[in-house]
């Protein structure tokens, strides 16, 4: 079965089949993340508020992890829709969560450039290391191993994203140390991108 | 044949992408130079320029531009694709990385070219460092006077804002771009009407690639001959090359438009040949969507005409290198899994057919074809193929019809043999590629 956060394929699911999320805890932002959407909403044009969902649904995702039913509904507050345009977007964009994931997801480039450079193996690697299939959360919740498409670096492959970072040139034979670096240290663990060299160096 | 590189030519040096540096280095002349001029007469420059759109279709920037509906009361837009999400393609990355204010410069141009104020940047989700690296650029801009209000005294107002998407290689289609920008579901929409009549709201836009802006306020600076005489006819300016795979040294590497494919992979100053010493089997040379060239077709100028006449597309220039070691069949099945996953679900066969595309192709990889199933792959691909809203169902189809027309040998010795005859040791083990 290939991974789909939205749609395991193979168990039956079909594309426009629908899932209604877990509506969760009441949900509202911080008054920051409030101030940032405030901010965000006037970029667009007032007569396409729309346009904000799915930055509205980022600062979602970074407030509490994922996006539940009762955050869809708060969004579509914000923007003035209804909460089923907002379920529409998030069921079709892979990057959206529905449900909770580790604190570290592992997002392993799969597509062909990475897979020629041993990505496959690394997933592997992966997966024996942290004790559960890609797709899965491990059972501390402190992992979740994805694999997804071609990231937009595959001269440096194979590529892995954690959360919003970078990991390049990740061997499989690497991929154990890795695992315990990022429970050690967090994402310093990282290389980051190879061309952020300034920003890494801290300024 | 090289040539030194212009849009990249400091990208290797710190703190390229400040403003600061950027000035240093006759940063936004080209817009300043803009400003002076009445806009059709930019339009026309890039027009002479012959700029084609580094996106992957190759269409003429200048004639986009003068497409966009001009008699309207409604509002203009720029919106800049920088989903860069074709396997393969890596060069729009670096460029906003690290060559931020050139494209915001380009915005500028490009907005006050076809009577735009806004220029919206479609940055695809994972580039979330890429987006960091953009928005501090736009600050310094804008506290410079270089974007907002009455740009240097002009009396032109421009403003840049970054779209960050959240996951869909669709969203890199121009239509669906736009779907997604209006804050939907990014899927393709009907053409005609084109963007450039009724794009983003409804209102005329003009959907250009990173690279094809960041040349504009090049050709506005030097003059539309400068840039023709950098390339062959019609394919002029300079051209980024991404190169991955079974490479010595894979890379963005920015060049003419004369160097060969072949120099491309094996020259000393670009990839250096195959790893390890293995021999070369074939190149895909424009992202993942382009057929094959094998190593005796790449003898030709890596242009958009020159592949093309090599029976393949430039496309988005992504150069992907295989050596000897790679299955064809498990080639098309990695490629497949992409088109299956990323397949938007508009057009029914597209949606369907990449499916059993792929649960074919797996079934061929496993040992557990048969010989009918390659005619089954031709049957399902030639259904998809100009058939769909989009380019994608094209692009999905073109893997299998590729590797069916080269490698039709390795399909038959999967399904003689009951199993894959070239497992490469970097590819998963055996039995977990079957439980999969
Ligand atoms: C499925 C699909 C995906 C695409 N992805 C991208 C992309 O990631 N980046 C891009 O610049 N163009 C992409 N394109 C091409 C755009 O539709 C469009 O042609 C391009 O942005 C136009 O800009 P240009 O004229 O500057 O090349 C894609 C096209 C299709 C059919
Ligand atoms: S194939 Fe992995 S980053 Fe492109």
């Amino acid at each position: 079965m290939s991974f789909h956060p939205k749609m395991p394929y193979g168990t039956g699911w079909h594309r426009s089949e629908r899932k209604l999320a877990e509506l969760g805890p009441e949900f509202a932002y911080t008054p920051e993340n409030q101030a940032r959407f405030d901010a965000i909403v006037k970029r667009y044009p007032p007569e396409h508020r729309r346009s904000a969902i799915l930055p509205a649904l980022h600062l979602v995702q970074a407030q509490q992890g994922y996006i539940t039913g009762h955050a869809m509904t708060f969004v579509a507050g914000q923007i003035g829709c209804t909460p089923a345009d907002v379920e529409d977007v998030v069921s079709y964009y892979t990057m959206f969560f529905t449900q909770p994931v580790g604190t570290y997801v592992l997002y392993v480039c799969r597509t062909l450039s990475c897979a020629l450079c041993g990505a496959e193996r690394l997933t592997e690697a992966l997966e024996e290391k942290l004790g559960i299939r890609a797709g899965q959360t491990d059972a501390t919740g402190t992992f979740t191993l994805l694999e997804v498409e071609c990231l937009g670096a595959c001269d440096r492959a194979p590529v892995v994203m954690v959360n919003d970072e970078w990991h390049e040139c990740a061997r499989p034979e690497d991929a154990a140390a890795l695992v315990d670096a990022l429970r050690e240290r967090g994402t310093a663990a990282l290389t980051g991108c190879h061309l952020c060299v300034e920003r890494r160096n801290g300024q | 044949m090289t040539m030194q590189p212009i849009l990249t030519q400091h990208v290797r040096e710190p703190n390229s992408f400040t403003l600061d540096f950027y000035l240093r280095h006759q940063g936004y002349e080209g817009l300043k130079k803009a400003l002076a001029l009445p806009p059709n007469d930019i339009i026309e420059m890039v027009k002479q320029s012959g700029l084609r759109g580094r996106g992957g279709a190759g269409f003429p920037t200048g004639m986009k531009w003068q497409f966009v509906l001009k008699d309207t009361p409604k509002p203009k837009y720029i919106a800049c694709n920088a989903d860069e999400s074709e396997p393969g393609t890596f060069k729009d990355h670096v460029l906003m990385e690290r060559n931020p204010h050139l494209l915001i410069e380009g915005c500028a141009i490009a907005c006050y070219a076809i009577g735009a104020k806004v220029a919206y940047i479609y940055i695809r989700g994972e580039f979330y460092h890429v987006q960091l690296a953009l928005e501090r650029a736009l600050d310094e801009a804008y506290a410079a006077g270089w974007l907002g209000k009455n740009i240097q005294g002009s009396g032109f107002d421009c403003d840049v804002y970054v779209h960050r998407g959240a996951g869909a290689y669709e969203a890199g289609e121009e239509t669906a771009l736009l779907e997604s920008l209006e804050g939907k579901r990014a899927q393709p929409r009907i053409k005609p009407p084109f963007p450039a009549v009724a794009g983003l709201y409804g209102c005329p836009t003009a959907v250009n690639n990173v690279e094809t802006l960041c040349n504009v306020p090049l050709i506005v600076k030097n003059g539309a001959e400068w840039f023709t005489a950098l390339g062959p006819e019609k394919n002029g300016g300079p051209k980024l090359y991404c190169i991955s795979g079974h490479v010595a040294r894979p890379g963005v590497y920015e060049t003419s438009m004369s160097t060969t494919m072949k120099d491309l992979v094996f020259g000393a100053d670009f990839a250096q040949g195959m790893a390890n010493g293995r021999r070369l089997k074939a190149v895909i040379p424009g992202g993942s969507s382009v057929p094959i060239l094998l190593p005796d077709q790449l003898d030709v100028p890596a242009s958009f005409d020159g592949i093309q006449k090599a029976g393949s597309l430039l496309g988005s220039a992504g150069a992907i290198v295989m050596d000897d070691t790679t299955c064809m069949v498990w080639l098309a099945e990695n490629l497949l899994h992409f088109y299956q996953h990323e397949s938007c679900g508009k057009c029914t066969p597209c949606r369907e057919g990449t499916d059993w595309l792929l649960k074919i192709l797996r079934r061929i990889e496993r040992g557990e074809g048969e010989m009918r199933d390659l005619d089954l792959l031709q049957s399902v691909a030639d259904n998809i193929n100009g058939k769909t809203l989009c380019a994608f169902g094209d692009a999905a189809a073109t893997p299998v019809l590729t590797t069916l027309k080269h490698f039709r040998h390795e399909f038959e010795a999967h399904v003689r043999e009951g199993g894959c005859p070239l497992h490469a040791g970097w590819r998963r083990r055996g039995t977990a590629a079957a439980a999969h």
